[in-house]
């Protein structure tokens, strides 16, 4: 049986649910966007006015003020989206169980098996419409197809508070003639890529040949001509409603800051690596996993960006291992050329920690395993008294001590594979 | 302009978990009886931002819609 998939996408997500919270700026253009003062000065949602007048997401508030003049600009309020996130997410659940968060304001959702009881797709694609305007005052875009790929490329297609129904009769004519770069992964580096090879279309990638695709492109290759020939056949992961985000299989931990100033030498990022390994290290034991590899990114004031990783000698935990290792890579990697901006610190590997370790003759594990009491101390009373109860002494003193990337860290949509 | 008004409610717990107000006590210290309850669902307030349980009530023979945003209560206030 040929399934029926939906992809839904909330219009302009944060902007909306400002808009409905203030009434006295609903007709205006409203963005939201971070606090340039902490140097989040981004715009992270703009409303349809906003949106009329050329800003973009992403961009600076400062450039979108200059397209935009009276452009109002509301901080953001995330309890509030994950509110309205998981309130939306209640009502896709009355026509599937099996609905697949993407981020916070998209979903993908198999209504298969309930096209029995609700009607066909777009009947079901218009209660959900009717249902999230209702009784939540915001809209949604939705998108009607036989696979996933596609589904989203519906939601996209028209916006905002529309429907669009894709089938095998008029994929060719709607998908087909777009430009390839509207598909999903297909970012900037691969189109250009495809561009070279005469491929403008998702028709001509299409009926590209897969086995020259594969060829120049490896694995990713098949997938994408699959996905510009309908041919996905993922199915929509079904969870736990009281879940949100975060019950698919870990593959990394991290944290990442934008620092409110620029970073200027060694003693300012080993503060910021620390401040990142606690949080990163306290999430790796919450989970219960040790890490093999540790990995930094970092990015300098001319927006320049690079990940460096390494393998740790054994499967760790510890806070402190894991924030010599990062700072052994960067001392390896980085020359202060220029200032730096942001910084990241994530591990990847993650295996159990009940996974045996191989013990060295040479090396002191009694001073492992001290460490990890204290550790385990620290996590202790971090959840008693807050993250900052406790703190390492190379923090204190210095305008950036009072970050909290555990507490402020934030869930980013996951990878599609 | 309306704006929001947060009042203090008198309500009763079904075993279902149904949440019905009664009272809705006014901060000069009137009493509203609630006479009924017309309808109940999910809703918005367009007039004063605000999501919540819709209560559409009965109270002195005009309907008012009173919100549960959790865990307050709200109006649509005339005032200003």
């Amino acid at each position: 049986m040929e399934r029926i998939i939906l992809h839904s996408d909330i219009n302009s997500f944060y902007a909306n649910v400002e808009c409905l919270y203030h009434p006295e700026i609903r007709d205006l253009p409203v963005a939201v966007g971070g606090n340039p003062e902490k140097r989040h000065g981004i715009i992270l949602a703009k409303n349809q006015k906003a949106k009329e007048a050329g800003v973009k997401t992403g961009e600076a508030l400062w450039q979108a003020r200059g397209k935009c003049p009276g452009l109002v600009v509301m901080p953001p309020n995330y309890q509030l989206y994950l509110r309205f996130s998981r309130l939306v997410r209640k009502i896709y659940n009355r026509y599937s169980d099996q609905v697949e968060s993407f981020g916070l304001d998209e979903a993908w959702l198999d209504v298969t098996a309930s096209a029995r009881i609700h009607g066909s797709g777009l009947a079901i694609a218009e209660k959900i419409s009717r249902d999230v305007q209702e009784e939540l005052g915001i809209t949604v875009s939705i998108g009607v197809s036989w696979n996933k790929i596609f589904a989203k490329f519906g939601s996209d297609y028209q916006k905002p508070n529309a429907i669009t129904v894709i089938t095998r009769d008029n994929y060719k004519k709607i998908i087909w003639p777009q430009e390839v770069g509207d598909l999903l992964y297909v970012g900037p580096a691969t189109k250009k890529k495809l561009i070279k090879y005469g491929v403008y279309t998702i028709g001509q990638l299409a009926e590209t040949s897969l086995d020259f695709l594969v060829l120049q492109f490896g694995k990713i290759g098949a997938v994408l001509w699959r996905f510009a020939n309908g041919l996905d056949d993922s199915p929509v992961k079904s969870f736990d409603e009281h879940y949100n985000g975060n019950e698919r299989i870990l593959k990394s931990i991290g944290n990442s800051i934008t620092t409110p100033r620029d970073l200027k030498d060694l003693k300012d990022v080993k503060l910021i690596i620390y401040m990142l390994t606690e949080s990163v290290a306290m999430r790796l034991r919450e989970t219960g996993c040790y890490c093999l590899t540790v990995a930094i990114h970092v990015r300098n004031k001319e927006l320049h960006s690079f990940t460096r990783q390494q393998k740790l000698a054994k499967p760790s935990n510890l806070t402190r291992e894991i924030a010599e290792a990062a700072i052994a890579l960067f001392e390896k990697n980085y020359d202060f050329s220029s200032d730096i901006r942001s910084m990241g610190v994530r591990v990847t590997d993650l295996v159990p920690d009940s996974t045996p370790i191989q013990l060295d003759l040479f090396g002191n594990e009694e001073v492992r395993v001290r460490q990890a009491r204290l550790d385990e101390t620290v996590d202790d009373l971090r959840k008693r008294f807050g993250n900052l109860a406790l703190r390492r002494a190379v923090t204190i003193g210095d305008s950036m001590s009072g970050l909290d990337p555990k507490k402020d860290h934030i869930i980013h949509p996951i990878g599609y594979f | 302009m309306a704006i929001k008004k947060f009042v203090q409610v008198i309500a009763k717990f079904e075993e279902d978990g149904r949440i019905i107000p009664l009272q809705v006590l006014w901060e000069d210290g009137r009493v509203f009886d609630i006479d009924r309850v017309l309808d109940m669902r999910p809703g918005v307030s367009l007039k004063v931002g605000g999501q919540g349980i819709r209560y559409t009530c009965r109270i002195q023979n005009k309907e008012v819609c009173l919100y549960y945003e959790e865990p307050k209560w709200f109006v649509e206030g005339k005032e200003r």
